[in-house]
């Protein structure tokens, strides 16, 4: 049990923050310095353990339905909601959960963790189950390459108590079932027809090194096709329909299907499937707005692999298109990766709007591949209100990376007529 | 209508390709085609059949699984790659392709990784990556605006010359203010972001050579680099 001074000091240092208006970040700070235990001593307590979700693309939007398929399962859940997926938002948001005496009233955690976060954190806390996503080319800047980062994903795995569930298709994650000891695996996979939809970064140079006869998969998703999903899940086929926008955001739901599985054996599958097909898209992940009637959709890009997926899943046709980049820390400041995705499919109905700080890389980036471009903004405000002005009767959909994503639902929300509602 | 064609050769694009190096093969391709040349984009990867006639040659970083993979078969196409060098090829080779251009790698526990020994340069692995926004600036290119990330440090020899040197950033080596090396018309470098979109003059400066070499002559038209203008421009106003 943690100190009760922690929790006093703690929750006193959070009340403070939150009326200043700030983040999750300095309770979580303070915490860590004062007891660097509270963490682990915390989340010691929840009788069924951690559960642990990393990977480059996805952790938010699949989080989010592995906590609601949890629940509907009659589980008591925590997770770090904020979206703070450091160690030290696990601090804060455990600030916010644990009443003054340091108890926790959940039956186990759900922990979104950005992969060089998550290593560090499986030294202190073993997590009883994980579920690795995938390994694609992110902030090179910030972990150096991606055979490092997809080490780290494997000392996440050897970390793991009971089980692992690993992405089937992506070979890097695949190939981290060789290396585990301890925990089962299972897999969650794509049918054969949908496999050639999710370009790997390899598949985008030509590289082909599939697995010769690959493992079978405890959940695939197997078709989808007008928001209307087929999953196999244990050689059983079963339909439904979703409110989850983007293939990529689909492909995530079988693996969250495959990992609530691993966790429980005593699954009431209707209820399962019925609580899948009315879960939102996170904000920020296809998340749809409307202004002025129209809706406005935020697709976030980190990544060449998740912006090309994007880009196929949501087609152009009748929508303005804005792009917004920035090159913060968060962001990756290496604009390197632009060039790793094929723009061509804007090109017919050409991007309405540029912006961000690194808006003319992406104009430069547009005139490569023949876009038009119609209007270029470095400022995000200015800019949105351009676009806004500029299309007034039509769908909008803006492509934007993560601080910039956050500065345009800032904005957003001081336009009037905003109605949120996912 | 295949009108006054350009090979232009991806050298291990599979293996190699790590820094948005397929920018600077684009920009070649698209620029060579404004300038009236019909592009050929080729690609070599490991055990492939080199092809005959090659105009411009590019290459790419790696990861170190991927530099070990291609080394073997590097050298096996050594003596082509060094006869066409020679003979004022123009080449572009980035990040860990420049490294392999060069003398050899040290490894950081000692181990010799052999170049191909057409730029002469040796890396030596570093205990720091070198990781950021670059500028540097170059007598016959102007100023090279973009984004270097690595480990290795490079010195260079007598008959190689730098491409530019450091206005910010750590270049070759972190240490003597040189950044690339030039030897006749093959250019190495750690710039990516990537090189040549933010830096059309070296797009144009390879093209150039090409076209001289096949047809006799260059006839550059206008292109509209305003785009290419403003992105360095806020570029150099990014933090390190």
């Amino acid at each position: 049990m943690p100190k009760p001074y922690t929790i006093l000091l703690g929750k006193t240092v959070r009340y403070i923050a939150r009326l200043r208006g700030g983040g999750s970040a300095l309770p979580g700070l303070f915490v860590e310095r004062i007891d660097p235990q509270f963490v682990a001593e915390t989340l010691a307590q929840l009788p069924q353990g951690v559960v642990l979700i990393s990977g480059t693309n996805g952790k938010t939007t699949t989080t989010k339905m592995v906590v609601q398929l949890l629940e509907s399962q009659g589980m008591k859940v925590f997770t770090n909601r904020t979206g703070s997926n450091f160690v030290r938002g696990v601090a804060a948001a455990l600030l916010g959960e644990v009443d003054s005496h340091g108890k926790i009233d959940a039956d186990i955690a759900v922990l979104e963790l950005d992969e060089a976060h998550a290593v560090h954190f499986v030294n202190q806390i073993k997590p009883r189950h994980s579920l690795l996503l995938n390994v694609m080319r992110d902030q090179l800047d910030r972990f150096g390459e991606i055979d490092a980062t997809a080490r780290m994903l494997e000392h996440i795995a050897k970390a793991t108590t009971d089980s692992v569930t690993l992405n089937r298709e992506d070979p890097r994650v695949a190939a981290i079932a060789e290396k585990i000891e301890t925990a089962s695996v299972n897999y969650f996979g794509l049918g054969q027809a949908l496999r050639t939809q999710f370009p790997s970064d390899d598949d985008m140079h030509g590289i082909s090194q599939k697995l010769t006869t690959p493992p079978d998969a405890d959940v695939t998703l197997s078709s989808f096709k007008d928001d209307i999903a087929t999953f196999t899940i244990d050689g059983k086929h079963i339909t439904t329909p979703l409110k989850l926008q983007g293939i990529y955001n689909i492909y995530n739901a079988a693996a969250a299907l495959a990992l609530v599985r691993s966790i429980s054996s005593d699954i009431d599958e209707p209820v399962l499937i019925s609580t899948l097909a009315a879960i939102t898209p996170a904000f920020g992940r296809g998340e749809a707005l409307v202004v002025n009637g129209h809706p406005l959709e935020l697709v976030l890009v980190k990544n060449p692999s998740g912006f090309r997926l994007g880009l196929q899943s949501f087609s152009p046709d009748g929508y303005a298109t804005m792009i917004a980049i920035n090159d913060n820390y968060a962001d990756g400041r290496d604009m390197s990766w632009l060039w790793d995705v094929d723009f061509d499919s804007l090109r017919e109905a050409g991007v309405s709007e540029l912006s961000g700080s690194r808006a003319y890389d992406m104009a430069l980036r547009m005139q490569y591949d023949e876009v038009t471009v119609s209007h270029v903004e470095t400022n995000l405000s200015t800019a949105l209100r351009h676009f806004i002005a500029a299309n007034p009767t039509i769908p909008k959909r803006i492509y934007c990376t993560y601080t910039a994503m956050m500065t345009l639902r800032r904005e957003l929300a001081k336009i009037t007529d905003v109605e949120v509602i996912s | 209508m295949n009108k006054k064609p350009l090979n232009i050769l991806q050298l291990y694009p599979q293996d190699m390709n790590i820094y948005g190096d397929h920018g600077n093969t684009l920009v070649i391709s698209q620029r060579a085609k404004w300038h009236g040349y019909t592009p050929n984009l080729l690609t070599y990867n490991p055990g492939d059949i080199f092809p005959d006639t090659v105009d411009i040659i590019v290459g790419g970083g790696g990861q170190d699984s991927g530099q070990d993979k291609i080394q073997e078969d590097l050298l096996s196409i050594k003596e082509r790659l060094s006869t066409l060098a020679d003979n004022g090829t123009p080449m572009l080779m980035i990040c860990g392709l420049y490294q392999l251009f060069g003398k050899f790698f040290k490894t950081q526990d000692g181990h010799i990784i052999q170049g191909i020994e057409i730029l002469d340069i040796e890396t030596h692995a570093g205990t720091e990556r070198l990781i950021g926004n670059i500028t540097t600036h170059s007598s016959q290119f102007g100023d090279i605006i973009g984004y270097e990330n690595h480990s290795g440090q490079t010195f260079l020899g007598s008959s190689v010359r730098p491409l530019a040197t450091i206005i910010k950033g750590a270049g070759n080596n972190g240490q003597d203010d040189t950044e690339g090396a030039v030897y006749k018309n093959v250019i190495g470098s750690y710039i990516h972001g990537s090189l040549l979109p933010k830096n059309p003059a070296i797009a144009d400066f390879l093209i150039e050579q090409a076209a001289i070499a096949k047809f006799g002559e260059f006839t550059p038209t206008v292109i509209d680099d305003r785009f290419a203008e403003l992105a360095r421009e806020h570029a150099l106003k990014r933090p390190r």
